[in-house]
């Protein structure tokens, strides 16, 4: 899409991203501490779903390879942490994953449908599985411990990665690839017959926003500092953010957002004292989101957003019909 | 070495029988329904920790137990399938979506009945011993409810089998499954159809965890691994395909059971590799897409 439509059409966003940005950067010097260290998972599952949703979100290809990407980013992380600067590590995590989602996309052209999301969800069991033997009967350690950064450290190397998921996911919205990628969505023969290169597209997509998912497991290791298996690759890492995604509704780019917010809310007010009530909400909410609120808490409010305006406008010609009335009166 | 040869299939055909057990259900519910249920293993669980407390608290036999649970399982399925999943059904656009969605769905109810369970019967280990005396075949040893368990879980599938092969209501199912659309014009009641179908998964569920909380320790989080298991062998035995569950149940059991004998700790990545590698060579499983046998 042109620039000058871009300015034209999306100036809420143009401001929006930025402000917020700039704000959560101000956050932690202005929040008590505990909110603080909560932001840090706020952010970590928004890079998550943000990522998640740049290639499911318009192609229905739902993937539970997150667990994989990210757990693979903690990996790499924890084993070379000692040796280079964490800033090499996020890319070299970062690269992993993504080369990783390259093999898994290519992999994968010909599945469809839930024959996808098995694989998905196999690969990244496979992988744990395989890293856990690994470490057992090659290592002969269940975990290992990895040497901390502080929590102003990982927050700040979050939300730059943060920044670029959004502003990726911004452009990817605005641009000619965004746009096949929506038509993959919805077509995938017709797309294929108007010129978009199927293959190429949905692979780098996938490897691209994978990268993300990599990277961030890399700050993270420094985060846990002791990781093992079960801690870089639980399988909530790949259901969480589809959960928040579509909770908030993947129509938008900030509706993801939405459903991080609340269900990190949620947990951290939970997870401590009533951890089955919370995952117990989370499979709720999960079912009665699918079944009632298919385009999530983004469709919701601009359905009450249109109700009112109707409201409004109806209200607004009685006033009149009312004031004519009173004026034939009058005279 | 013949003696190694006698005990990796022993016990690969017991461990076959188990997952052909796991499985069935999920493949028909997925076979006729579409709804690729995740939340199985959870039903299972569900079951086993029933039998377990009705053992345990009322003493009844975990094989008089069975006629309680499924039942029970097979209301809870019905009842699902009637509301939710009907639901999705009719608001859905067409197949690829209502898979989508279901799938989606039944990971919600993954996590709904898991932490019902938890909070119910806590997160610990639970188990109990019965029928364990050791018998003797071909000189091998095995507990007697493991052998037990393999001739319920042959006589369950067999009875299964040929419930949808003869019967009136099998022969109705795989109509729907088959050609929905000409089911229903020749006057089967799909919604009914399918609702049985959920129930009858679920019941089966209610079979296999009352038996597998015969064989093995039971906790309410392990559901997930039998939901794993059940995939893998549906998969492998073709998505859809009843005769291929419990072929596949049985495969994959001797080739765990041969992977045991070789590398125990390598067990679990053979079973993902195995699932990756169907998927990706033969996705359609050993059967391919059909819910009779040939």
């Amino acid at each position: 899409m042109l620039i000058s439509t871009i300015l034209r059409e999306e100036k809420p966003a143009l401001v929006a991203i930025p402000v917020s940005i700039v704000a959560l950067a101000f956050a932690p010097s202005v929040v008590p501490e505990s909110i603080g260290i909560s932001l840090i998972t706020v952010l970590m599952f928004a890079i998550l779903a943000l990522s998640w949703t740049m290639f499911s979100g318009p192609t229905g290809f739902v993937s539970l390879a997150t667990a994989g990407l990210f757990g693979v980013g903690v990996y790499v992380s924890a084993i070379l942490r000692d040796f280079l600067p964490i800033e090499v590590l996020i890319l070299i995590g970062g690269a992993v994953a993504s080369l990783l989602a390259l093999a898994i996309g290519m992999l994968t052209l010909r599945l469809k449908g839930v024959y996808f999301i098995l694989f998905t969800f196999g690969v990244a069991s496979l992988i744990r599985s395989s890293v856990a033997w690994w470490e057992t009967n090659v290592n002969g350690t269940v975990g290992r411990h990895v040497s901390g950064a502080s929590n102003e450290v990982i927050y700040l190397l979050l939300l730059i990665i943060f920044a670029v998921a959004l502003v990726g996911g911004f452009l990817l919205r605005h641009s000619s690839p965004g746009l096949a990628l929506q038509a993959i969505g919805e077509n995938q023969e017709a797309a294929e017959h108007i010129g978009v290169n199927i293959t190429k597209l949905k692979v780098l997509t996938f490897a691209a926003s994978s990268a993300l998912m990599g990277m961030t497991g890399a700050v993270m290791a420094t985060r846990f500092r002791y990781v093992d298996p079960s801690i870089a690759f639980n399988p909530l890492f790949s259901f969480l953010p589809v959960v928040m995604a579509i909770l908030g509704g993947l129509s938008r780019l900030y509706g993801p957002l939405i459903g991080v917010t609340i269900l990190v809310v949620l947990q951290e007010f939970l997870i401590r004292e009533y951890p089955y009530v919370y995952l117990l909400i989370f499979g709720l909410t999960l079912v009665a989101v699918v079944l009632w609120l298919p385009g999530g808490l983004v469709e919701l409010t601009q359905r009450l957003y249109i109700r009112l305006k109707i409201q409004w406008i109806k209200m607004r010609m009685r006033i009149t019909r009312f004031r004519r009335i009173r004026q034939a009166d009058r005279r | 070495m013949m003696e190694s040869v006698i005990d990796v299939v022993l016990s690969g055909l017991i461990l076959g029988g188990l997952y052909a057990l796991i499985a069935v259900g999920l493949s028909l519910q997925y076979g006729v329904g579409r709804v690729l249920n995740v939340s199985h293993g959870e039903f299972i669980m569900l079951a086993a920790l029933a039998t377990f407390s009705l053992y345990t608290v009322a003493g009844i036999h975990p094989l008089l137990a069975v006629a309680v649970v499924a039942p029970l399982l097979f209301v809870i399925g019905f009842a699902l399938d009637r509301t939710i999943f009907n639901d999705l059904r009719r608001t859905s656009i067409d197949q690829d979506h209502f898979e989508g969605r279901s799938l989606l769905v039944s990971f919600g109810l993954l996590f709904v009945i898991q932490n019902v369970m938890l909070s119910f019967w806590g997160a610990g280990l639970r188990g109990y011993s019965i029928l364990n005396t050791p018998v003797t075949i071909l000189g091998h040893r095995y507990g007697l409810n493991r052998v037990i368990a393999l001739v319920v879980a042959v006589t369950a599938s067999v009875a299964f089998y040929l419930f949808i092969r003869h019967t009136r209501l099998g022969k109705a199912i795989r109509a729907a499954a088959e050609r929905p659309d000409m089911a229903e014009a020749l006057g089967v009641n799909r919604r009914r159809v399918l609702a049985i179908c959920f129930g009858l998964g679920a019941g089966l569920a209610g079979l296999a965890g009352a038996l597998y909380s015969m064989m093995f320790d039971i906790q309410a989080s392990r559901g997930i691994e039998l939901t794993v298991i059940a995939i893998v062998v549906v998969v492998v035995g073709g998505l859809g395909s009843i005769t291929g569950s419990l072929i596949g149940g049985f495969l994959l059991g001797l080739v765990i059971a041969l992977v045991n004998f070789i590398e125990p700790s390598l067990s679990l990545v053979a079973f993902y590799l195995i699932f990756v590698l169907v998927l990706l060579i033969r996705p359609s499983g050993i059967l391919g897409r059909q819910i009779h046998a040939d």
